[in-house]
């Protein structure tokens, strides 16, 4: 077999490791301690936060544009209404700044 | 009806349920995978591998760094151990999740985590808050079209990525962390959501700035959890319970 065929491989591995080992770790103990519990609630924010913020930071007016549009349509809309407002910003804001 | 014919039912709506939840993370992915499968053909890979990478990885952001990685000739174990790196925020997600689907038998469990994407997770945690059980259809409608799109635009993005027009004028690059950003708002509801956003993306950022991608991810989400466990508990209101 190939090098990149046994990369592929061992990435996917790895990969589902990630996937399955928090449940793995987690459901070895018989109750989960209140604070524990409110980590894992902070999860979704946490994670997700450190895909957006390094991101907006090295952007610019076009990006900013989308994500403050984007963030306003979302208090009221749906996910997909706030993802269209900002991508349409995004793609006009860029025929402008570049 | 039978009872087996009206359950069968509820599994159909649920998984066309889960189908049209779905729609926005295909749209949102789409470039991505094309673009994957036109970087990797372009970085050395066959676009049987680029194929096989998308089909058995299955984690974009990795990906795309296990490619750049392999064109720059960089050693194997240091691909693999960077894909872990990428992927590493999924142990939370999987430590998170296993709560919401710990009724589900092991193979629809094993095959629940092997799905398990950043919009899968939050979507499925957000169906879990609003008080309703996350099926095993309704998981399959949400997470399969992704799956399945990501593959074919991947082996599509092999055979014709040079044909991608200007992506920059497009926006493409920047479509997931609008995406992200709406994931983010959709949890604006959680006690102490405000403090650990704003930690996370504090610490994201310095990490970003001083150790660098990958690892920003996961040091910026440690940051927030640990703030959520560290916080008295009747700040995040998990002993409000009975």
């Amino acid at each position: 077999m190939s090098t990149t065929l046994w990369i592929i491989i061992a990435g996917a591995i790895a990969t589902y490791l990630t996937r399955i080992g928090g449940h793995l770790v987690i459901s070895r103990f018989e109750n989960i301690h209140p604070r524990v519990e409110a980590g894992l609630n902070a999860v979704p924010a946490a994670v997700l936060t450190t895909l957006v913020a390094p991101a907006a930071l090295g952007a610019g007016p076009a990006e900013w544009a989308a994500l403050i549009v984007a963030g306003l349509v979302s208090l009221r809309g749906g996910l997909m209404a706030m993802f269209l407002a900002g991508a349409a910003v995004l793609v006009l804001a860029r025929q402008f700044v570049g | 009806m039978s009872a087996e014919a009206i359950s069968e039912n509820r599994a159909k709506s649920d998984f066309w349920q889960g189908v049209r939840l779905s729609l926005p993370v295909v749209v949102a992915a789409a470039p991505f995978g094309l673009l994957f499968g036109a970087l990797a053909v372009d970085n050395g890979f066959s676009v049987l591998e680029a194929f096989l990478m998308s089909a058995m990885v299955f984690g974009g952001a990795s990906q795309m760094v296990g490619i750049e990685l392999f064109g720059q000739h960089v050693a194997p174990w240091l691909i693999v151990l960077s894909i872990f790196a990428v992927n590493f925020r999924h142990v939370l997600y999987s430590a998170g999740i296993g709560r919401r689907i710990a009724h589900w038998p092991p193979v629809q469990q094993a095959v629940g985590y092997f799905l398990l994407t950043d919009p899968q997770f939050a979507v499925a945690e957000r169906k879990a808050e609003t008080g309703e059980t996350v099926g095993f259809a309704w998981y399959m409608g949400l997470g399969l079209p992704v799956y399945v799109f990501w593959v074919t635009e991947s082996a599509l993005g092999a055979v014709f990525g040079r044909l991608i027009p200007d992506t920059h004028a497009l926006g493409i690059d920047f479509l997931l962390p609008i995406y992200f950003l709406g994931l983010v708002m959709g949890f604006r509801k959680r006690p102490l959501w405000l403090p650990v956003v704003v930690a996370s993306a504090a610490a994201s950022i310095i990490a970003y700035k001083t150790v660098g991608s990958p690892w920003h991810v996961s040091i910026g989400a440690v940051a927030g959890v640990l703030l959520a466990v560290i916080l008295p508990p009747h700040h995040s209101g998990v002993e409000a319970r009975p």
